[in-house]
């Protein structure tokens, strides 16, 4: 059987496979995400209980249920402390499964991932992700071995486990010719985690002792590779030099269609092991992963679950609990909160009023100022500055390097002051979010210096663009605000084709568009000789304009600053 | 589940140090480890804990008092007899409340008997030890803060839910978080000792020796530990010894100035970099056996002491370790 053309058929076949490891040593493998809802998924989850009990793991499991403490319930009705256990010991042996695992709170991901490196805990993440920068805690499926996108399957039917002929420990060691392998296979696939590759080494064995046999095979190695390996890949293959297609020659990312790797893969008279298994891993490389990676913008989550995208647990719009304090200046009253903070007091209370310990529940609740508790939400004040930069040849041939900087001087001051930055860049025929809503400093620095220039001015595209990352934010209850660098003289049109007159009118509605849902708007143009398109833009959108025609990084920044400062509560 | 050993870890030397450097010589204040997911951070903080020399401290107290604290907290400390015990560690969770850490009232107590007790925190348990943080780049700012503010202080005050309360909390702060994900605030960077930046090998071989110790772990855990007790047992002796010659090196004169120019000349604000730089000179000395702190130890620390308080220059693309290694080449050549 050739892994390469098993790996075609239904992702079904592959997550089958992932999932019979994991009933095989859920100690070992800790887990796997299933991404994608439907029945599919959930005629697999049904075959793992079957094996695995799994304990269900509500998305807002608070603290004490998730470690165990103190029933304050029980304890108050039965007028004495009630122990309970937590969920991580109750599913102990069997494994915990979560359901929309991308909107999983922090706090939970941190409490669990402490527990997967304990030992003995297993997890299911179910991952509903839609929007493309929402994925589960990259700190849980860094560590879960397996990552199955069932999003594509079209089988529900008769979904089970075959039970499994052999044990993982009847299973022999990996010769060293095999890690060898793994590890180049992994530096080829760009996976740099250990820990992966530690899966990696591990799944082989475990297909191994599926097939009931005690020594790993070349197909166990592949199949490993296929599932821990390839999901988190981070960039393509690179391709033999004398099988690149004519069209493509610069030395860009290779794009290739699948047909024509696996052409290029049967043409290779006798292929070493590691070649078989980047082949393998090839194939098995999620399909939008390997266009993006064929454009040469790897997502760059070095070793996070290879499906999902930035993590944003933390600015969902979260209530975030309660913190002692007075009800006034807009904060509210938890009530709930409030009665918690008081009900331990109240024997302590009564003794001090005098009155007899021992029947706690006479009379009424005793609160104090120290006992009340307000709500405490999301920080609004999170503010996003969302840069829109003019990459084509007109505005930027000279000055982009000015325009990189300077976003690079607001970020290095934004993540002083807890505010974040997006970055927008259009050029050609295209515009891109370069940089989702981020306060990291290194990713920012690397996405700039990637950044090329040249190409024509697709301004409507730019605008929209900067438009929705705006609306995203506003949705989730920050507040946005857009720098444009731009010297506004469209020409390309909001379709993608040439013509000025058309391009400036694209560009026209999209700047009434941002001014219709009322985003703060400043136009930037950094030009040699400004035009008045810029300062036409800018009374388009109602925001306000800047010629800075020789401005270095430094005044950009300055002079953006003083416009709109950045990181003041909105 | 047995611990990894320490010196089984492969590789990741800096690192290493590091920690080393702070069990000898606690009062450095922390170390920051900077890297990718999977590259072993969490395994060597955690590693740590075996292989420090057990501590003496109070029976039955929940702080583990010394002497000197029993004295000094006479109202909190069990006083019960000295016996022996291992250094505590404490692996704070991502998501441990400000209760938890600080400590809070005693529900049990409160419910039972109507008393109001103070239940102490993480913080409390790691008086003497460490307290290790993953991820602690993505920790809410207040709860970092607290924890900066109590490691520098040596105690932990508790003023709230009506119970007042002083304990000893003197930890090493180990922090580890990956920069892409967020960064940590350089007010409080600047406030950690060490910081050292972890990478993933590179190197096949290095990475097939890691798979092959992870698997040997993995299939058989107490056999491994046992495998290695006696490497772990030589550098717990290591840090023992390097502990009690501490206090007998001084820094001379021309160490100092060295300190002070090597700072000048990188730009570090700040004389904390200055004195880490110092500390951790003569801990890396003590831990080496030395019989005096020399510009090799100096110089063999300093990327550790000082990358993290290197002003950012955001249009200088050169790492701060890089700038440190050629000032170091410019000044001591």
């Amino acid at each position: 059987m050739m892994p390469v053309e098993a790996a075609a058929a239904d992702p079904l076949e592959d997550a089958v496979l992932a999932a019979r490891l994991f009933v095989l040593a859920p100690a070992t493998f800790k887990g796997l995400v299933l991404r994608g809802p439907g029945p599919t998924r959930e005629a697999l989850v049904a075959a793992i209980t079957e094996a695995v009990p799994l304990r269900r793991l509500p998305g807002h499991v608070d603290d004490e249920r998730l470690l165990g403490g103190i029933d304050l319930a029980a304890s108050l009705s039965a007028g004495k402390p009630v122990p309970r256990i937590g969920l991580i010991e109750e599913a102990r042996g069997g494994a915990l499964i979560a359901g929309m695992a991308e909107r999983m709170d922090r706090g939970v991901a941190g409490r669990l991932a402490q527990a997967l490196d304990e030992g003995g805990t297993a997890l299911v993440l179910l991952d509903d992700a839609a929007a493309p920068d929402e994925a589960p805690p990259a700190s849980l499926a860094e560590r879960l071995a397996f990552s199955c996108d069932l999003a594509a399957s079209r089988r529900w039917q008769g979904v089970t486990l075959a039970p499994c002929g052999g044990s993982l420990v009847a299973v022999g060691q990996l010769e060293d010719a095999d890690l060898r392998a793994l590890a180049a296979t992994a530096e080829v696939l760009g996976v740099e985690s250990l820990r992966a590759l530690a899966f990696t080494a591990e799944a082989a064995r475990g297909l191994a002792a599926l097939a009931g046999r005690k020594t790993v095979d070349k197909a166990d190695l592949a199949g490993a590779v296929r599932l821990v390996l390839a999901p988190r890949a981070t960039r393509l293959p690179p391709q033999e030099p004398s099988e690149a297609p004519p069209e493509e020659p610069p030395p860009s990312p290779p794009e290739m269609s699948p047909e024509e790797q696996s052409d290029s893969d049967r043409q290779q008279p006798e292929p070493d092991l590691s070649e078989i298994l980047v082949a393998a891993a090839k194939a098995a490389i999620p399909p939008g992963l390997l266009e993006s990676l064929a454009q040469g913008k790897a997502p760059r989550r070095a070793s996070s679950s290879g499906t999902g995208q930035k993590r944003k647990a933390a600015t969902r719009g979260k209530p975030l609990g309660a913190r002692a304090g007075m009800p006034r200046g807009g904060a509210k009253l938890a009530l709930i909160d409030s009665l918690r903070a008081a009900v331990p007091w109240q024997a302590v209370r009564r003794c001090e009023n005098g009155a007899n310990a021992a029947s706690p529940s006479a009379g009424p609740i005793i609160m104090r100022k120290e006992d009340l508790r307000i709500r405490r939400f999301e920080e609004r004040a999170a503010r996003v500055t969302i840069f829109a930069v003019d990459a084509s040849g007109s505005a930027a041939a000279a000055r982009l390097a000015e325009a990189k900087g300077a976003v690079e001087l607001m970020l290095a001051q934004a993540y002083v002051t807890r505010s974040e930055v997006a970055l927008v860049a259009f050029r050609g025929t295209g515009a891109e979010l370069l940089l989702p809503p981020t306060r990291s400093l290194t990713r920012a620095r690397r996405t700039l210096a990637e950044l090329p220039g040249g190409g024509g001015t697709p301004l409507a595209l730019g605008l929209n663009a900067a438009r929705e990352v705006a609306e995203a934010v506003i949705a989730r209850g920050r507040s946005a605000a857009l720098v444009i660098l731009t010297d506004g003289r469209a020409n390309i049109a909001a379709d993608g084709s040439p013509g000025r007159a058309q391009a400036a009118a694209d560009a026209e509605t999209a700047a009434k568009a941002i001014a219709a849902r009322g985003i703060e708007a400043l136009v930037v143009d950094i030009s040699a000789r400004p035009g008045p398109e810029g300062a036409a833009l800018a009374k388009v959108l109602g925001g306000r304009f800047l010629a800075l025609p020789r401005a270095d990084a430094r005044m950009l920044s300055a002079a953006i600053n003083a416009v709109q400062p950045l990181g003041k509560a909105a | 589940m047995a611990r990894f050993p320490f010196s089984a870890i492969v590789g990741q030397d800096e690192m290493k140090q590091a920690l080393l450097i702070a069990a000898v010589d606690p009062s450095i204040g922390g170390v920051m480890v900077f890297g990718d997911r999977g590259t072993g951070k969490s395994t060597a903080a955690r590693a740590l804990a075996g292989l420090l020399p057990p501590i003496m401290a109070a029976g039955g107290c929940p702080y583990g008092c010394s002497k000197d604290d029993q004295a000094r907290y006479p109202d909190v400390c069990g006083r019960g007899k000295m016996i022996k015990r291992p250094v505590p560690f404490v692996d704070m969770p991502l998501g441990a409340t400000e209760d938890r850490v600080l400590g809070s009232l005693d529900l049990e107590r409160a419910l039972r008997s109507g008393e109001k007790a103070f239940e102490p925190g993480l913080l409390a348990k790691a008086h003497r030890g460490f307290l290790y943080i993953d991820e602690i780049n993505l920790l809410e700012d207040h709860l970092v803060d607290l924890l900066l503010d109590v490691a520098a202080s040596g105690e932990n005050v508790v003023e709230r839910e009506g119970l007042s309360v002083r304990h000893p909390a003197k930890f090493v702060l180990i922090g580890s978080g990956n920069p892409e994900e967020g960064e940590l605030r350089p007010q409080l960077l600047d406030r950690f000792g060490l910081s050292v930046e972890v990478r993933t090998p590179k190197d096949i071989d290095t990475r097939i020796a890691i798979m092959k110790r992870v698997a040997e772990n993995e299939a058989d855990p107490e056999g491994f530990a046992a495998r290695w007790a006696g490497e772990d047992e030589a550098i717990l002796r290591r840090v023992a010894r390097g502990k009690a010659r501490l206090p007998k090196l001084v820094p001379d004169e021309e160490m100092l100035r060295d300190a002070a120019h090597l700072c000048l000349a990188v730009g570090a604000d700040g004389l904390r970099g200055e004195l880490t730089l110092m500390r951790a000179a003569r801990a890396l000395a003590a831990l080496e056996g030395a019989k005096k702190i020399t510009r090799k130890h100096l110089i063999a620390i300093a990327p550790s002491a000082l990358r993290h308080r290197l002003r950012r220059d955001v249009l200088d693309e050169t790492g701060s370790t890089v700038r440190i290694t050629r000032a170091i080449a410019e000044l001591f050549g």
